[in-house]
């Protein structure tokens, strides 16, 4: 039941989804489409992985949700950042780089 | 912050899961309508878009569900919809549920009674700051008991010891009140002035004594318990700094002492003043009248404290060589010297009310496994749903927790009652009776024993249930259904043998108490009504007035209608009146080297003997000749004239009574014994004189009638008699003679009561136990059993059949229980007397009841099976 997230690292999701709303708000296929065009299609998200990260964010206080028109007099529910959720992502962005450039030397050492 | 947003939400879903389930679907078909437009704008058609969106993100209910599950309101959802069903279970059987939870009530709620009596006792501090460096100092005597000490000794102990911050000299004081409104003698208590520094309380109002007020002639100044203040001065803060009345002198109110001071010495004291003992005597080191408590310095245990006394001891001994009575000094922790003489009985009472927990547990185990078995349908529909074991389990504790939480609620109401019944049975020996309630610390335990007993309980049949759907769901699984028999067979074993150590514990103690009350305490009980009569008032300082209140007050007691006879004497048997002097004989004045033995004293009107039926044994009784002026007789007690006089007249011989310059009284006669403490005391040496021949007046007597009829009766008229006298003299303690016995086995009979209680209440759980395993068994062996009766076997020898079965598993329970009760009990030799603990009437007696209940259980399902139709039963295969 846990973890349907079968694409991405587990916790890498929501750094994700952080930064993709670090831009602006945005409603959940935005979010979906926004991830997928700046990854060039190597991560692609699925809706159930995807409003469960919401929830989960939402909880944790780092994003705040609100429904609204959209362009075409539609309704959709969008997801802003808090002040603690771009906290958030500095912290996991640092943590992440260096998590990488870490990796990233071993493997040149290994090579 | 995030936690109150997780509760929030949760809440939100909790309250509302139809509105936030549909938002999800919303979001969710927004996210997929979304998509299908951007096939479309891809250029596909209305319809593969729909498709295409549908492959690619699911239907809107799978995000939802897979959204949904996650959260922790979702655990608490299949909570609920746990103990709904739990509910609906239980309330499909009512019959089973009421068992079930009456059961378990009892169990749980003589428990949370037992440790709402024992809390205050065993386990919470005493009230005071740090109370565990409080401690209580006492004198040791050769037979290994406790003795008060002396003033001198307290003296020294507190000029010449580095162990104690402070030390304070505590006698009990009985001033009667005649200031305002009418008389009253007050319990009360003179204390050295660093008394209530050393508990750690001070004053709520107004001050404490000072050093300077604890002088010989310091000044006259009282504290007020809250209560009394109450009582008598309306909660006046205007009588700080009055004067008050108290045995004719003024004392000035310097204080009150908080509400919630509670004064575990002497609870029900209630006005303390400076003890003023005057130096001026010497350090006076006769007179054991003094109790002692003292804080510990810092750093120091009760072990380097108890080693500086016996350090101090021999040295004090080189300056005083006079003291009689005490062997060394002992230091205990005040907890300890409070609670010590009740622990033995308080021990037993918990070990039994456990006993009778594990059983009511074990029969309620009996229950859930003999309906486990009957549910195994239940439990196939429900697997076969797709319940995995974990699950099952899950499902069946929270039924049995729940079983539990309504058996611990209504144990909590008979905890109540049990309560307050345990209040009004305590004997008075049992301490802080003030502090038993059921209070948050109670619910708290009952709580915490109410969920281990429900998962306890719950636990073995939960998984026995999922293990025989594991088995397979054959509908009857052999080997399992015999597994299960054994198991509730050993279950069985299992609450015989506590019930069993159960009632022997309650044999042993109500043979002991039928022993002791065969005991003759030496005097006739029946029909004799005593009452305390205190002088109280400046004028009675004069010896001569007091002794001619005392002979009038008698007079006038004699002159009461229905009254054979009276008497005044100083101490009371089976009172609680002890005062003892050491009593040595004229031939060894000094009595280093001699056996130091005590004697009770006794100031007596020389009708006393006749009045209470003490019989002269040899010589003769004190008359009225003997009086002040005269020469000074005593009548001695057999014992002591055995004791003392080693075969030899006691009569003739002179004897001094306390301090070795004191007079020499010529023995004039021996009486018989007496049981001074209680029906126990072995040692009833006692020593008797006119009061006017005694050293000095007592102004506390004892006045003794014997009546025809009923004596208690009587009270009114004597009171009126001698106050006759003198309106202003308190009489209290107005008690039969048979009134006064039954108290001093209060404790006994506290115990006794309990524990008989308690074995019965085994009992009958043991006899459920094995009527419910045997109505099970005979259940599942109906088509055995219709078998055998179709091969010819007769009624009776299938009643036999069942029977023997019950019998034997009842007889090894005994088995087991004698062993288990014989080296269990040895825990109970204290509170027994005239049996051992391995009496064999008590044991054969035991058995033969739990036979007679097990047997009378088994009848009803032997007989069922004994009935059985074999055409019927074969058929219904």
């Amino acid at each position: 039941m846990d973890s349907p997230n079968t694409d991405l690292i587990q916790g890498t999701l929501d750094m994700l989804i952080l930064k993709a709303l670090s831009l602006g708000p945005m409603h959940g296929f935005g979010v979906a489409r926004r991830i997928e065009q700046v990854s060039r299609g190597v991560f692609k998200v699925n809706p159930g992985s995807l409003l469960t990260a919401f929830q989960r964010l939402e909880r944790a206080g780092w994003l705040d949700s609100e429904w609204d028109d959209t362009d075409n007099s539609r309704r959709a529910k969008f997801y802003k950042l808090t002040r603690s959720g771009r906290k958030q992502l500095e912290v996991e962005t640092t943590d992440w780089m260096r998590r990488v450039s870490a990796v990233a030397r071993l493997l040149k050492d290994e090579g | 912050m995030s936690v109150w947003r997780q509760l929030k939400h949760g809440f939100r879903v909790l309250t509302d899961r139809r509105a936030s389930d549909q938002a999800i679907t919303n979001e969710a078909q927004d996210f997929i309508d979304r998509t299908m437009e951007e096939f479309i704008a891809r250029g596909l058609s209305p319809e593969d878009a729909r498709r295409a969106a549908r492959i690619e993100c699911g239907s809107a209910f799978n995000i939802r569900d897979d959204v949904r599950g996650h959260g922790w309101e979702n655990t608490v959802e299949a909570l609920i919809a746990d103990l709904r069903y739990a509910g609906r279970r239980m309330r499909a059987a009512p019959g089973f549920t009421a068992l079930t939870v009456f059961t378990l009530a009892l169990g749980i709620g003589a428990t949370a009674a037992i440790f709402s009596v024992v809390k205050p006792i065993l386990i919470e501090p005493l009230p005071y700051p740090n109370a565990s460096r409080i401690v209580t100092i006492w004198g040791t005597r050769r037979d290994g008991g406790r003795n008060e000490v002396a003033f001198g000794t307290v003296n020294e102990i507190s000029q010449k010891t580095r162990s104690f911050d402070s030390l304070a000299a505590i006698r009990g004081w009985q001033p009667t009140m005649t200031s305002a409104g009418a008389p009253e003698r007050f319990q009360g208590q003179r204390v050295s002035a660093s008394y209530f520094r050393t508990l750690g309380v001070a004053p709520a109002i107004g001050q404490d004594f000072r050093k300077e007020d604890d002088l010989g002639n310091g000044p006259h100044v009282a504290l007020l318990s809250d209560a009394l203040w109450h009582r008598r001065f309306a909660g006046d803060a205007a009588v700080i700094g009055s004067s008050i009345t108290l045995d004719g002198q003024a004392y000035t109110v310097i204080g009150i002492m908080p509400a919630r001071f509670e004064n575990v010495a002497a609870p029900d004291a209630e006005i303390w003043a400076p003890l003023q003992y005057d130096m001026s005597q010497g350090g006076r080191v006769w007179g054991h009248h003094l109790r002692l408590v003292a804080r510990l310095r810092d750093g120091i245990g009760i072990d380097q404290a108890s080693k500086e006394l016996n350090i101090f001891w021999p040295a004090f001994l080189m300056e005083h060589p006079k003291d009689l009575f005490n062997d060394g000094l002992a230091v205990l922790s005040l907890q300890d010297a409070l609670t010590s003489g009740v622990r033995p009985a308080l021990n037993v009472i918990i070990v039994s009310v456990l006993l009778v927990l594990l059983i009511a547990c074990v029969n309620v185990t009996h229950l859930l496994l003999a309906r486990g078995s009957r549910r195994r349908g239940e439990f196939a529909v429900r697997t076969a749903l797709g319940a995995g074991r974990a699950r099952m389990i899950r499902q069946l504790l929270t039924e049995s927790v729940l079983l539990a939480a309504f058996g611990g609620a209504l144990g909590i109401f008979f905890a109540e009652a049990g309560a307050q019944a345990l209040v009004a049975l305590s004997p008075p020996s049992l301490p802080r009776v003030g502090n038993i309630a059921i209070d948050g610390s109670v619910l708290a335990f009952s709580v915490v024993v109410t969920t281990l007993v429900g998962f306890g309980f719950g636990l073995f049949p939960a998984f026995q249930a999922s293990r025989q759907l594991q088995a397979g769901l054959t509908r009857q699984s052999r080997s399992v259904a015999g597994g299960h028999r054994r198991m509730r067979s050993t279950l069985v074993v299992a609450e015989v043998s506590f019930a069993f150590v159960l009632l022997v514990s309650a044999g042993l103690l109500l043979r002991s108490m039928e022993r002791l009350i065969e005991i003759s305490p030496g005097l006739r009980t029946a029909n004799l009504l005593t009452m305390q009569v205190q002088t109280s008032g400046p004028r009675f300082r004069e010896a001569a007035v007091t002794y001619a209140f005392f002979d009038r007050a008698l007079e006038a007691a004699r002159h009461v209608p229905g009254i054979t006879s009276a008497a005044f004497t100083s101490q009371l048997p089976i009172s609680g009146d002890s005062e003892a002097y050491g009593v040595s004989l004229e031939s060894n004045p000094d009595q280093k080297d001699v056996e130091i033995r005590s004697a009770f004293r006794y100031a007596v009107s020389p009708s006393y003997f006749n009045t209470t039926g003490i019989p002269l044994l040899r010589g003769r009784l004190l008359d009225e000749e003997d009086r002040a002026g005269g020469p000074l007789v005593a009548v001695v007690s057999d014992s002591l004239a055995r004791h003392r006089f080693h075969g030899t007249e006691a009569i003739g011989k002179r004897v001094r009574i306390g301090p070795l310059d004191g007079p020499l009284y010529t023995i004039v006669g021996v009486v018989g014994d007496i049981k001074q403490l209680s029906l126990l005391d072995t040692e009833p040496d006692a020593i008797y004189t006119t009061p006017t021949q005694w050293r000095f007046s007592d102004n506390m007597m004892t006045l003794v009638v014997s009546a025809q009829g009923n004596a208690a009766a009587l009270a009114p008229a004597l009171r009126m008699a001698i106050w006759s006298v003198d309106k202003n003299q308190p009489i209290v303690r107005v008690a039969t003679m048979d009134q006064l016995l039954a108290r001093s086995v209060a404790e006994r009979r506290f115990v006794m009561i309990l524990v008989t209680a308690f074995a019965v209440v085994a009992l009958l759980l043991a006899a459920a136990g094995v009527y419910g395993v045997l109505s099970g068994s005979v259940a599942e062996r109906i088509r055995e059993i219709g078998v055998r009766s179709a091969l010819g076997a007769t009624p009776r020898s299938i009643l036999g059949l069942v029977l023997r079965q019950g019998v034997t598993l009842t007889l090894l329970g005994t088995v087991i229980g004698i062993t288990a009760a014989a080296a269990g009990t040895r825990a109970l030799t204290t509170l027994l007397f005239g049996v051992s603990h391995l009496d064999v009437v008590t044991y054969v007696g035991v058995c033969l009841l739990l036979l007679a209940f097990s047997a009378a259980a088994c009848w009803v399902p032997a007989w069922r099976a004994s009935r059985v139709d074999p055409g019927i039963t074969l058929r219904s295969e």
